[in-house]
């Protein structure tokens, strides 16, 4: 990579400040913690909620985030009855304004062969427990939406303001690979 | 094309492994690849759609074999040589060609914020009908392109319906090898997970495809 580098610099072709301001955004500035910031202000205000799923490019951008691999958003929301999944079949298509980039696990050939034909298993190898009577619906990224997951609020959370309940929420659960777990009581 | 990188369905690839505490890149040069591949992409010399069917095009079993970064690496080189920013011959040598002038960046460390905050936006304003509506049942067509196209494997031959209309946007199939934006509608399609996969699914499952207009027909 170094050669490339130094050829594409050396060539004018590419600036390396950009570079690093390309991975320092990535590194420090743009994840997951931002997609947490969304659910949280979704289970705080119900308004917003409506509007999210309704229009969530826009509503997302109401907190400040968007751009690249978040242009085009979809939120699709977990509930007792229904469990949402995203995956990208062919190739791995990702949106990075609310989640940052990728985990391997999610680029990887297991997961994307495996999440529409066998959802339930891999939920279950997750440690996700999907009842019979739950509908699973896997959302596979085939075009240039890009699908966020509203995980379900945990009982127990009704006192928490919203930055607490941000920090609660994981990068998985808005893949829906995890459900949100309510923090343990103090002394508990 | 019919590639290994359309994996929906298949079978064997073995365990999923997360990893705990995983960081972004987990090498310098993974950093590098990444970034490499966004700031050559400001010369738009390319499109996404291109960019992800050069992938496409790497052998099945490099395509498997190779990790992400190292998927990035290579289908970088292949773009930089196929459009002419840089040749095979400087490539191979490290070295710029004598006679190359020195270009200026197109993207600056100042600029970066602003090109990621913008994007690229993939809808087109262009008035196109629909030629589905919601609630329609349709059928993904049964169409094996030799270049790059967005419909799966698994979804072809099945009959699903329109669960949403996306609006327009640029279809892969042409823009990928520079044919054309073609833009068209894009819709959110519910296929059931007994129509995909047979009995052995979950009659309450389903998954949700998003297709152009030219992927479907009518039932």
């Amino acid at each position: 990579m170094k050669a490339l580098e130094s050829l594409l610099v050396e060539k004018g072709l590419v600036d390396p400040a950009a570079l690093d301001a390309l991975i320092d955004t990535y590194e420090n500035k743009v994840g997951p913690r931002n997609g947490a910031r969304v659910v949280a202000r979704a289970w705080s205000d119900p308004a917003y909620k409506q509007r999210l799923l309704e229009d969530a490019t826009a509503a997302i951008a109401e907190l400040g985030y968007g751009g690249r691999q978040g242009e085009h958003m979809v939120v699709v929301e977990n509930t007792p009855t229904v469990h949402n999944l995203v995956v990208c079949t062919l190739c791995s298509c990702y949106p990075w304004s609310v989640l940052g980039l990728p985990p391997a696990w999610y680029k990887s050939t297991p997961y994307r062969s495996r999440a529409v034909i066998d959802p339930r298993g891999v939920l279950c190898e997750f440690g996700v427990e999907v009842g019979e009577e739950v509908e699973v619906r896997v959302w596979d990224s085939t075009a240039e939406l890009r699908y966020l997951v509203l995980p379900e609020r945990p009982a127990g959370t009704e006192h928490l303001q919203e930055d607490d309940l941000a920090a609660l929420v994981t990068r998985d659960a808005m893949v829906g690979t995890a459900k949100v777990v309510a923090p343990k009581k103090a002394g508990a | 094309m019919n590639g290994v990188h359309d994996l929906g369905g298949m079978q064997g690839m073995g365990a999923i492994e997360p990893e705990q505490d995983e960081p972004v890149f987990h090498s310098e040069w993974e950093a590098r690849a990444f970034a490499l591949n966004i700031a050559a992409g400001a010369w738009r010399k390319w499109n996404i759609d291109a960019g992800r069917h050069q992938i496409e095009l790497l052998p099945a079993v490099d395509y498997l074999r190779m990790s992400y970064y190292e998927k990035w690496a290579a289908r970088l080189a292949e773009l930089l040589v196929k459009h002419g920013l840089v040749s095979r011959e400087e490539i191979e040598s490290g070295q710029p060609a004598r006679s190359s002038a020195k270009a200026t960046p197109p993207l600056t460390a100042a600029q970066v914020p602003g090109l990621l905050r913008s994007g690229a936006v993939a809808s087109r304003n262009v008035s196109v009908a629909p030629r589905f509506q919601k609630g329609q049942r349709v059928r993904a067509r049964n169409i094996n392109p030799a270049g790059h196209t967005r419909l799966p494997r698994y979804a072809r031959g099945h009959v699903g319906t329109v669960d949403r209309d996306h609006g327009v946007y640029v279809f892969p199939d042409t823009n990928a090898h520079f044919l054309g934006e073609n833009p068209q509608h894009v819709y959110s399609v519910r296929f059931t997970a007994r129509e995909l996969w047979g009995e052995q699914a979950s009659e309450r499952d389903s998954v949700y495809i998003d297709l152009w207009d030219d992927y479907l027909e009518p039932v």
